[in-house]
């Protein structure tokens, strides 16, 4: 960590050179003009919300650093930003810095979620870089008395045609690239890159496996103490009493913090925090309550919830006849990130001014929230992220960092470590939301879906901070902020609907989002939001329709698709996995085939997978999958095929094993033992990512364009397999099992 | 105090005898390989090596240490320097967010050590214990098998050395 530099707030002001300051000042312009700016056309990406180049790339006499506001969660995508701003700037890769979100230095770019960092932060990259070549270019041919055409650059200068060279960091003077970006780049042609298109190795990797400070986990700053938080046993619990005298007599600790219901303890060492916060455990009384759902019974609780219903889509062709119809029922219960790191952040209160390293995935909504909760200025706290194990969506990663704060102000000066336990993480991060879809659809004469109806029940998906009453620290407060009134998210990415209406072509088609407010359990984003379950039931029941048309998986999803790039992903995985129609799999043993555009706007993924079942026990097998994806440009291509490969084999883990579990009043699935994930023992034999390229076309993004489609192609391949169709997750060997004796 | 060798060195560290191995690593000796993942040794997050063994640091007190060799990620090699396994890992970008794979890459190199030439399947007992949770294990098997390799290679050499063993 670099500790010495981002410590001082007054330094990095001070120091920074003009090009920061004048970045500061922009932002600040930049947003009261944005409204009269609206009429124009905007620049790409990010770049319509931080429109300043410097907000993206800085260049001085030391060198090129590009800024971005989105967050490294383990994607790689700081690798991948790197060889975008090396390619349009025409310099090195290795001679590049990448800064990542950081409330003082980086654009504003909100949450890095919904596989938007590529289309978002990529481009704005992209485009920034092109423009700062383009106005070196200009300052050289002005300085030469040449023309800019007659210019041309290389390895970081321009360089004139008598070979005159001129260094960037020569060419960059005083506020130069403090203007805003053109709505136009001239980009480099695909045919001529260097950089974008090679799987150069990710940046952050060597650190990883040689035991470098690469988490917030790893911080240690000087001075620093450890604190514990001690939670509640359930939601809503009340501390009704705690004798702290004896616990603050432990060896080492410094101060307990309680303030109502949020309760925490300080030490100099961290296992004397573990060890007082187990002697605080056990000296708080709490006052609990049973308010928890019947969770055998998710079906029955959400479908009978009040719910706010749209009809977000529908289309009709009453020229169409129905022929034969089916129906079916498909659940998700809920489901947690599960990240093998529990929740971490480093705070530190100075001279009124709180600095905050932490996981989040937001540093500026998180900033407002922390800020609220602390009644603060927001400009008096900084947040600056730095990595953690994988989130996968919003885990304890903003309460993390609200903990720490809180526990901070109560200790100035020094800087203060939280890092929460694993059953803390299992029993408090936000869960995945319960879902519940309805599908009805009907075969006309010809063997083709004549009608199509879609009904799905679901929570909001973002439950992220903005105020302070997202976080549980300030929830605890004894004058506590409360949880805000939970929103859809609006479409056309949507949240429990995403992915929910049809990217095939049907003749009649009506889908409806059922949206509930109540949240039983704590719920917020996780990868891919509602299209995970949305995608998994569309696409078993396309399989399903599939089998009452007699038709062949692959030929009847081509037969309703009109998109080229989804029909060329769905080729592309059926050829890689040796799909032929009328295959028939060893003893078994079944084929799957599922496919979708993610949030029918990203990126194109079909997934095909061979699943053993054992028919003694149930218990299934992913034996191999091939998958196909369709990302736009890409960028990095090992990156991208690692992305992939993660996500079928954390799609795997939650499709086949997962779900939280809980009595009336508290979350009893508190750690691996009681939730229990995928293990080596249960991991494919292959898995085979193919890619398809689209030079010069947009970022799509990659992230979580696989949860949806592995999940549904593991299920129609264990139909496949025993002539079962499974249709509530998870498809553990016991579902399976009685579904083989019925 | 207690007397702990660790990466060939000694240390006397001022600790209470119940203090897991973990916590001595990370807050006494500013190690970062072995990570808190659960404190209940089911994840495989914490893993070193103890005399020769792949240990759950974070349930191994201080108590039954005395005297032993212990050999955390840091001991093996450098960036500049990486050990076979190291190399392997980077060679085949084995990590998404990276936070389980230093414990992985204990037990493979305990079990390399024992056996040169592991098969598929002993590795992937081997691992049992552990957990990742980005879904890397496809490239995590590929990168022990390539460490076996380079470690096959680097016995063969006589210009080895013994620094990254």
């Amino acid at each position: 960590m670099n500790a010495a530099v981002i410590i001082d707030r007054r330094r990095v002001l001070a120091g920074g050179g003009a090009l920061i300051v004048s970045f500061s000042l922009g932002s600040a312009l930049a947003q009261q003009q944005e409204a009269p700016a609206a009429a124009a056309p905007s620049p790409p990406g990010s770049l319509k919300t931080s429109p300043y180049l410097d907000a993206w790339i800085r260049i001085d006499a030391d060198g090129v650093e590009v800024f971005t506001g989105k967050a490294e969660l383990g994607q790689g995508f700081k690798t991948a930003f790197q060889q975008i701003a090396a390619e349009e700037l025409d310099i090195a890769f290795e001679s590049l810095k990448v800064t990542t979100a950081d409330t003082r230095l980086t654009a504003n770019e909100g949450y890095t979620a919904g596989s938007n960092s590529m289309k978002d932060s990529g481009t704005a990259i992209q485009n920034a870089a092109a423009q700062v070549r383009a106005l070196l270019i200009a300052e050289a041919a002005r300085r030469l008395g040449l023309s800019a055409e007659s210019l041309r650059t290389a390895d970081g200068a321009v360089i004139a045609p008598d070979g005159n060279r001129l260094s960037y960091g020569e060419l960059v003077a005083g506020d130069m690239l403090h203007v805003q970006a053109q709505p136009t780049s001239k980009l480099r042609a695909p045919a001529t890159f260097k950089v974008i298109g090679r799987s150069v190795p990710r940046v952050d990797i060597p650190t990883k496996v040689t035991g470098g400070a690469a988490y917030v986990q790893d911080m240690r700053l000087p001075g620093m103490l450890h604190a514990r938080v001690v939670r509640p046993p359930s939601y809503g619990a009340q501390l009704t009493e705690c004798d702290t005298a004896a616990v603050e007599k432990l060896p080492g600790v410094v101060k307990v913090v309680r303030d109502g219901n949020f309760l925490a303890v300080v030490a100099e060492k961290e296992f004397q925090s573990i060890k007082a916060m187990n002697a605080l455990a056990a000296a708080a009384k709490w006052k609990e309550s049973a308010s928890l759902p019947k969770q055998d019974n998710l079906l029955n609780v959400l479908t009978s919830l009040p719910s706010q219903d749209t009809t977000i889509f529908e289309r009709s062709n009453p020229a169409v006849a129905a022929h034969k119809t089916i129906e079916a029922t498909y659940t998700r219960p809920y489901q947690a990130h599960g990240s093998i790191g529990p929740s971490c952040a480093v705070a530190q209160f100075i001279d009124g001014a709180m600095m905050v390293w932490t996981h989040t995935q937001g540093v500026f909504p998180d900033r407002q929230g922390i800020a609220e909760m602390l009644r603060m200025p927001p400009a008096s706290v900084r947040l600056i992220h730095v990595e953690g194990s994988g989130c996968y969506g919003h885990n304890g990663a903003d309460d993390a960092a609200a903990d720490a704060a809180l526990i901070a102000r109560a200790l100035p000066d020094r800087p203060v470590r939280v890092h929460w336990t694993r059953e803390q993480e299992h029993a408090w991060e936000p869960f995945g939301p319960a879902m519940v879809t309805k599908l009805k659809a009907s075969l006309d004469g010809n063997g083709r879906i004549a009608d199509w109806n879609f009904d799905v029940w679901s929570n909001t998906h973002s439950m992220r901070p903005g105020g302070a009453g997202s976080m549980l620290a300030a929830q605890h407060m004894a004058q506590p902020f409360a949880v805000p009134a939970p929103r859809p998210l609006p479409l056309p990415e949507g949240g429990g609907d995403r992915n929910a209406i049809p990217f095939y072509n049907f003749p009649n088609a009506r889908v409806v989002h059922h949206f509930i407010s109540a949240m039983p359990l704590r719920i917020s984003a996780m990868r891919a939001l509602g299209a995970y379950h949305n995608v998994f039931s569309i696409e078993s029941f396309i399989d399903e329709l599939a089998t009452l048309a007699g038709a062949d998986p692959v030929e009847f999803r081509l037969k309703h698709l009109d998109d080229q790039r989804g029909r060329d992903v769905i080729e592309k995985a059926a050829q890689a996995f040796g799909w032929e129609p009328d295959q028939k799999p060893p003893p078994d043993r079944g084929y799957g085939f599922a496919f979708a555009r993610y949030k029918n706007l990203a990126a194109y993924c079909a997934v095909a997978s061979e699943v053993e079942v054992n028919r003694e026990t149930g218990r299934p097998r992913l034996v191999r999958a091939a998958a196909a994806v369709d990302s736009g440009q890409v960028v990095n291509p090992d990156g991208l095929i690692n992305q992939i490969e993660g996500a079928i084999v954390q799609s795997m883990s939650w499709t086949l094993y997962e779900s939280v579990t809980f009595d009336d009043t508290r979350i009893t699935s508190i750690d691996w033992q009681t939730y229990p994930i995928l293990r080596f023992n249960s991991v494919p034999e292959s898995i085979v990512v193919h890619i398809i390229d689209r030079p010069g076309q947009p970022f799509l993004g990659s992230g979580e364009t696989g949860q949806g489609p592995a999940a549904a192609s593991i299920a129609n391949a264990i139909a496949n397999a025993t002539g079962k169709r499974l249709r509530n997750l998870p498809l553990t060997r016991k579902r399976i099992k009685e579904a083989i004796d019925a | 105090m207690m007397t702990l060798k660790v990466n060939g060195r000694e240390h006397q560290v001022d600790v209470e005898a119940d203090t897991p191995l973990l916590y001595v690593l990370r807050d006494d000796l500013k190690l970062n390989a072995a990570k808190y993942g659960c404190g209940l040794g089911q994840c495989g997050s914490c893993t070193v090596i103890v005399d020769g063994k792949a240990v759950l640091s974070c349930v191994v007190p201080m108590v039954l240490l005395e005297g032993k060799h212990i050999t955390t990620l840091e001991g093996l090699g450098t960036i500049a320097e990486p050990a076979p396994i190291q190399r392997a890992f980077m060679e085949e970008q084995a990590a998404q967010c990276g936070y389980c794979i230093p414990g992985m890459m204990m037990r493979a190199q305990a079990l390399l050590q024992k056996n040169s030439k592991p098969t598929d399947e002993q590795i992937r007992a081997e691992l049992e214990p552990h957990l990742c949770r980005c879904g890397t294990h496809m490239r995590i098997l590929r990168a022990i098998h390539r460490a076996a390799r380079l470690m096959d290679t680097a016995d063969a050499s006589p210009a080895a050395s013994g620094s990254a063993r």
